[in-house]
């Protein structure tokens, strides 16, 4: 580099020209421009902004300018550096947003090909349905309740004003623990679990007792030996059959939909009494279907009503079992069959399908009814 | 209960356009639910009854065949022959003057056969002259269908002859309803539904000639048993007397097989009336009949030719000779009418429901009688319907009356304090008194209005109605169901779940989201099924709670573990064509104590239900019952999760057990504890014992091959089962939060060799207990055995952090605390650095 020369006219220094300069940004940016990577420009860069590249060569010689002349060439290096690096910086986005659209394009997968990586799990929709009207009563303040499966004959007969030669407690429906006098039998119903409640809780009683129940018929289509019930059961001051009617209803449209109501028919329980049978408004159809050949209803069987299950008013005998005074108390029950709700809510045609435990079955629920 | 509505008819005005599909509706509304409807007979057109005129016997064919002219009315002969028509008939059996039952063309019979005017044998035959399987209503003989001379006028509609086109409603009657297993009772209902009158059958006494002869005579042991006893005695019976086509339609009808004009008597009263009747040979009796406990010993020989071993808690009905019948069950072979009975005498009695009902079960002998009198009958009928049978067997069967004997000892009547505004409080709407008085009144109840409380005297017939509440019932029955009004109680605020119902629904989407798939099987194992998982002879889980009624002799037991129903479950699963199977289970097991024996007790407590039972007696109750937590079964075999691109299943091993044991004690906030276990069927040098602070809840690992082999499943099947309710009751409901140290970490990594039978847990939780509090997490990462360390040894690798609460750890500070880890290693099991 050569000292600075007071006496040097810079225009006699032709690198540093504006003409010299002007062209020098214009190749600059021509070579640029022509860049078709990010490696070519890497190359342009070098040529036109590294130490051996014509505009740092003119640099160097604005040291030896004169200092009234230094500022000018100052400003018109500036200027024509500025104009370059503002190109090099435009082109290098430019290329790499290219680079970035072809990467992602070249990394591209077959996203179907990602199913079944995981093995699905299931639960039992008898597990769910109980959880799910469980949720259904606990929403109106009821406890669930559990009682044992292997229960005393007492707790599943006798408190229940089921007599001693009642035809349910023959060995040809109970079954029966060591022998028919052993006091012990799997609880032919969940209402043991009703009595429990009523010997065991605080007055008022509001429980909801799903669980497995035990009857001794082959297993077919449509029977087995061990199934589901849910009952219900409340005892409180002034509890009347509007109540349980207005229960059934709310039960009725939580599990089957808005509008759906039950119908009470007369019948015999020794539990209860008045006793009823409670039929459920077809879900599918709401009656629509009943004579009316033309659109018939596989659920119902174009009769506009479902056989539920039963209920009715405790009797007073079971409160006095129980220690409870009829005179104060009253309330009521009612029992449904749940293998018979999921079969015709889901359309389950064979009672089978519920307990072989084939895995398809299970999965098809899901987690949840 | 089979009811034919033109029996029902009888009784009760039911309007004559009513359908018996609208019968039974009205049925349904007061609580009868009828099953069916079915009519008798698919005929449909002109079937009249004709007089055979004359007989042509034709000749000339292969078979002989007779040409007949017949009568059959104005309005069905033709026009050539106003009233006449000419038959072609195959049949024999009939003579000129008799009365037959005429197809007339246009008539169509069972098989949608319809009667045409056709030539045949030379002839024009219009019309069809019927045997009784042409009608469709029996297939007793081949022969024409002959009816009584003078029974009927040629041209009469035959369908009410034959009872043909008569609806029969099928109606299930609830078990308190005795009173309804009769024409009476349901015509009693019929005209309650609708408010029509209603001819009661069972209160007059048919009118019979005086009575005339021996009378045999009548006695009752026990007034608690038989109440009453009425004895008819008839003569000159004609044992050959056919049952009139009406009775034995009608039985036809109800499903009661005709035997003979006695015997289809006593079941058509019984049907009438619902007083269930029995007729004995008078002729084989000896001295009086008498209703008596049987004595230790004896023996009878009932109608359905099985003797039977007789105790003192039978009743029977007997003479001075032998015993005669199961009282109220089913009668004797010995003193049954026969060809040759000539002289009847017919028993009708009041028995006590109980004594009845605990015969036809001991007996295991369910009859017509037993279902009616332990259901409790009208005590006011025995007279009533034994008269009726007399009636009929002096009209149809040629007997005289000889006489009645009898004895008796009335109960009191059924008196009920009844308040009226009672069945509005029980329903929650209201019924005015008047109409109160009038349900109740209809029911056959004498009501006395005069005093609040009423006091009504319940029917002799409804022996049902014995308390308010019975009375309260029929009010809102009768009145209508659908009458009561929807209300929703209001339940005190409630809490929801308890912690341990919402864990164990926790349990089970923590299983199913890991890929398991839930099963719910029967509870029912056998010996076998111990035998195959090889579960030692002594071992507690054979010790059983018994069924005395199995369903199957190889099941008989209740389980005390679920792996029998899960291994079953996964052998169906396997022949069905799938490999990995992913199954649990979450149901109660049967555990008894060692004090408790698998058949129970033979005395067990019955408290009194006339109170509640005392803390003893509930205590005593539960005492009986075996423990029953919730058990947690898993099984696995094949690959826990499927094939996919890029990853190769591998099958579940023996560590996927015990990792679904610590994932869910992670998800319920409990550290299982895992110490190597011994207990079948688990492989024993790949079985986990699990437990929680010590107390043992189950198991996990490999099945043993030799259990996998017997129960035909694939190798290498690994399982869990764990006490759930055990797991559960430990769970952290309300976790404490962790302090969380923010300075830096420092990692170490420390691989000790030890002798190959040193568990890695022990060793881990040596040196996590020897580094202290700076050790904030140890983990096993690798198990090496092989040429790099000695032989029966194993190197174990663990990652150390460490971190302080307060400061950043010094490079000394670590390497004390890691030193100290693996002094107390080296200490406790020989291990050195590798
Ligand atoms: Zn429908």
């Amino acid at each position: 580099m050569s000292a600075p020369n007071k006496s040097f006219d810079p225009v006699e220094v032709t690198t540093l020209s504006a003409e010299v300069l002007a062209g020098f940004v214009s190749e600059a940016i021509s070579a640029i421009t022509a860049a078709n990577s990010l490696d070519e420009l890497k190359e342009v860069r070098l040529a036109h902004t590294g130490d051996r590249s014509p505009l740092s060569l003119a640099n160097r010689e604005i040291g030896a300018l004169p200092p009234a002349a230094k500022a000018e060439a100052g400003k018109r290096m500036g200027e024509s550096r500025g104009a370059v690096n503002s190109a090099l910086a435009t082109r290098t986005q430019e290329l790499e947003t290219l680079r970035d659209a072809a990467l992602l394009i070249e990394e591209s997968v077959d996203v179907t090909t990602a199913t079944g990586v995981r093995a699905q799990g299931g639960r039992h929709p008898l597990t769910t349905i109980q959880e799910q009207i469980a949720d259904v009563f606990v929403a109106l303040g009821y406890q669930l309740a559990e009682g044992p499966e292997v229960e005393s004959e007492w707790l599943n007969f006798d408190a229940l004003n089921i007599a001693p030669d009642h035809p349910a407690r023959t060995m040809q429906d109970t079954f029966f623990i060591g022998s028919e006098d052993s006091g012990i039998v799997l609880r032919t119903h969940t209402s043991p679990v009703q009595v429990r409640s009523m010997l065991n809780r605080e007055l008022p009683i509001y429980v909801i007792c799903p669980g497995r129940v035990f009857r001794t018929d082959e297993l077919d289509s449509t029977h087995s030996p061990v199934f589901h019930q849910v009952e219900g059961l409340v005892i409180d001051k002034g509890i009347t059959m509007a109540d349980l009617k207005g229960t059934l209803d709310h039960f009725a449209q939580s599990m089957f939909g808005e509008g759906i109501v039950t119908r009470l028919r007369p019948s015999y329980f020794p539990f209860t009494e008045p006793s009823a049978e409670v039929d459920l408004q077809c879900f599918v159809c709401r009656g629509t279907s009943v004579d009316n050949p033309d659109a018939p209803c596989r659920t119902c069987r174009s009769e506009g009503w479902i056989e539920w299950g039963g209920c009715g008013m405790v009797n007073p005998k079971v409160l006095v079992a129980t220690g409870i005074d009829p005179e104060i108390y009253s309330g009521f029950a009612f029992g449904m069959g749940l293998e018979r709700t999921l079969m015709f809510r889901h359309g389950i045609t064979d009672m089978r399908d519920m307990v072989e435990g084939d895995v398809r079955f299970t999965r098809a629920f899901g987690l949840g009814v | 209960m089979k009811i034919p509505v033109s029996w029902l008819r009888e009784f009760v005005e039911i309007p004559e356009n009513l359908s018996g599909r609208e019968v039974s509706e009205l049925l349904l509304s007061v609580g009868f639910e009828v099953e069916g409807v079915d009519t008798v007979g698919d005929v449909r057109g002109p079937l009249v009854v004709g007089l055979v005129k004359t007989i042509e016997e034709l000749t000339d064919f292969k078979k002989p065949i007779r040409w007949c002219t017949v009568e059959v009315g104005a309005a069905h002969g033709n026009e050539a022959t106003p009233g006449i028509r000419g038959i072609v008939c195959g049949a024999r059996n009939f003579s000129e003057g008799d009365l037959v039952v005429v197809a007339v063309p246009g008539t169509t019979l069972p098989g949608d056969f319809t009667i045409a005017t056709r030539e045949t044998y030379g002839h024009i035959s219009d019309g069809m002259i019927c045997s009784v399987r042409e009608l469709g209503i029996g297939d007793e003989h081949d022969g024409i269908l002959i009816l009584p001379a003078g029974s009927a006028t040629p041209g009469d509609n035959a369908f009410p002859i034959l009872g043909l086109g008569d609806e029969v409603l099928d109606i299930s009657v609830t078990p308190d309803r005795g009173y309804a297993l009769s024409m009476r009772g349901m015509a009693r209902e019929a005209a309650i539904s609708q408010g029509v009158s209603f001819t009661d059958p069972g209160v007059a006494l048919a009118e019979l000639p005086e009575a005339g002869g021996t009378v045999i005579p009548a006695a009752s042991d026990d007034y608690q048993a038989c109440d009453l006893l009425v004895l008819r005695t008839l003569g000159n019976y004609n044992p050959a007397a056919p049952t009139p086509d009406f009775i034995k339609a009608r039985l036809a009808a109800v499903g009661v097989r005709s035997i003979s004009l006695a015997v289809d008597l006593t079941n058509y009263v019984m049907f009438e009336l619902g007083q269930p009747l029995h007729a004995f040979d008078a002729d084989k009796i000896t001295g009086t009949i008498r209703a008596r406990w049987a004595k230790a010993g004896e023996t009878v020989e009932t109608l359905d030719g099985i003797k039977r071993d007789l105790t003192t808690e039978d009743l029977v009905i007997a003479d001075d000779a032998r015993v005669l019948s199961l009282a109220g069950v089913m009668g004797g072979a010995y003193s049954e009418i026969s060809e040759t009975t000539t002289r009847v005498v017919l028993e009708a009695a009041h028995f006590n429901p109980a004594v009845i009902a605990k015969m036809s079960r001991r007996h295991k002998l369910s009859s017509e009688a037993s279902r009616r009198l332990e259901r409790g009958v009208d005590r006011m009928l025995p007279p009533v319907a034994s008269a009726r049978f007399a009636q009929l067997l002096i009209e149809h069967g040629g007997a005289s009356f000889e006489g009645t004997s009898g004895v008796e000892q009335a109960p009191d009547p059924i008196v009920i304090s009844f308040d009226p505004n009672l069945p509005g409080q029980v329903a929650g709407h209201t019924y005015d008194a008047a109409s109160v008085e009038k349900i109740l009144v209809s029911l056959g109840c004498s009501v006395d209005t005069s005093k609040t409380p009423w006091s009504v005297r319940t029917p002799t017939w409804r022996p049902d109605l014995a308390a308010a509440i019975d009375l309260v019932e029929e009010v809102i029955r009768i009145d209508g169901y659908e009458k009561v009004p929807a209300t929703l109680p209001t339940a005190p605020a409630g809490r929801g779940l308890t912690e341990l119902q919402k864990l164990q629904r926790r349990a089970g989407l923590h299983l199913a989201g890991r890929g398991l798939v839930e099963v719910r099987n029967y509870p029912f194992v056998g010996v076998a099924e111990f035998d195959a998982l090889g579960i030692p002879a002594k071992d507690s889980r054979r010790h059983a709670v018994q069924l005395a009624n199995a369903l199957s002799d190889e099941q008989p037991l209740m389980r005390t573990t679920l792996l029998p129903g899960l291994t079953g479950a996964l052998a169906r699963n396997i022949s069905r064509g799938f490999t990995d199977v992913a199954l649990f289970e979450i149901s109660s097991v049967s555990l008894l104590s060692a004090k408790q024996s698998a058949t129970g007790v033979t005395n067990p407590p019955r408290p009194s239900v006339l109170q509640r039972p005392s803390a003893a007696d509930i205590a005593a109750l539960e005492a009986l019952l075996p423990e029953q937590p919730l058990h947690l079964g898993v099984l696995l075999a094949g690959a826990l999760n499927p094939a996919a691109l890029g990853a190769k299943p591998t099958p579940a091993a023996w560590s996927d057990a015990i990792d679904i044991a610590l994932a869910l004690g992670i998800e319920l906030g409990v550290e299982i504890e895992v110490a190597a276990g011994d207990n079948a069927p688990w492989h024993p040098g790949r079985c986990a014992a699990l437990s929680i602070n010590g107390e043992l809840i189950g198991y996990a690992g490999e099945l043993a091959p030799r259990a996998l082999e017997n129960l035909g499943l694939p190798k290498r099947a690994v399982a869990l089962e764990l006490n759930l309710s055990a797991l559960l009751a430990a769970a952290n409901v309300v976790a404490s939060a962790p302090a969380i140290w923010t300075f830096p970490v420092a990692k170490e990594d420390i691989a000790l060799v030890v002798k190959a039978d040193v568990a890695a847990t022990d060793v881990l939780n040596v040196v996590r207990e020897a580094a202290g509090q700076l050790l904030e997490d140890i983990r096993l990462f690798d198990v090496y055995e092989g040429s790099q360390v000695a032989e029966g040894h194993k190197s174990l690798a663990f990652a150390l952090r460490f971190r302080a609460q307060d400061r950043t750890l010094a490079a000394e500070e670590v390497a004390a605390a890691r030193q100290a880890g693996v002094d107390a290693a080296a200490k406790s099991f020989g291990a050195s650095l590798r």
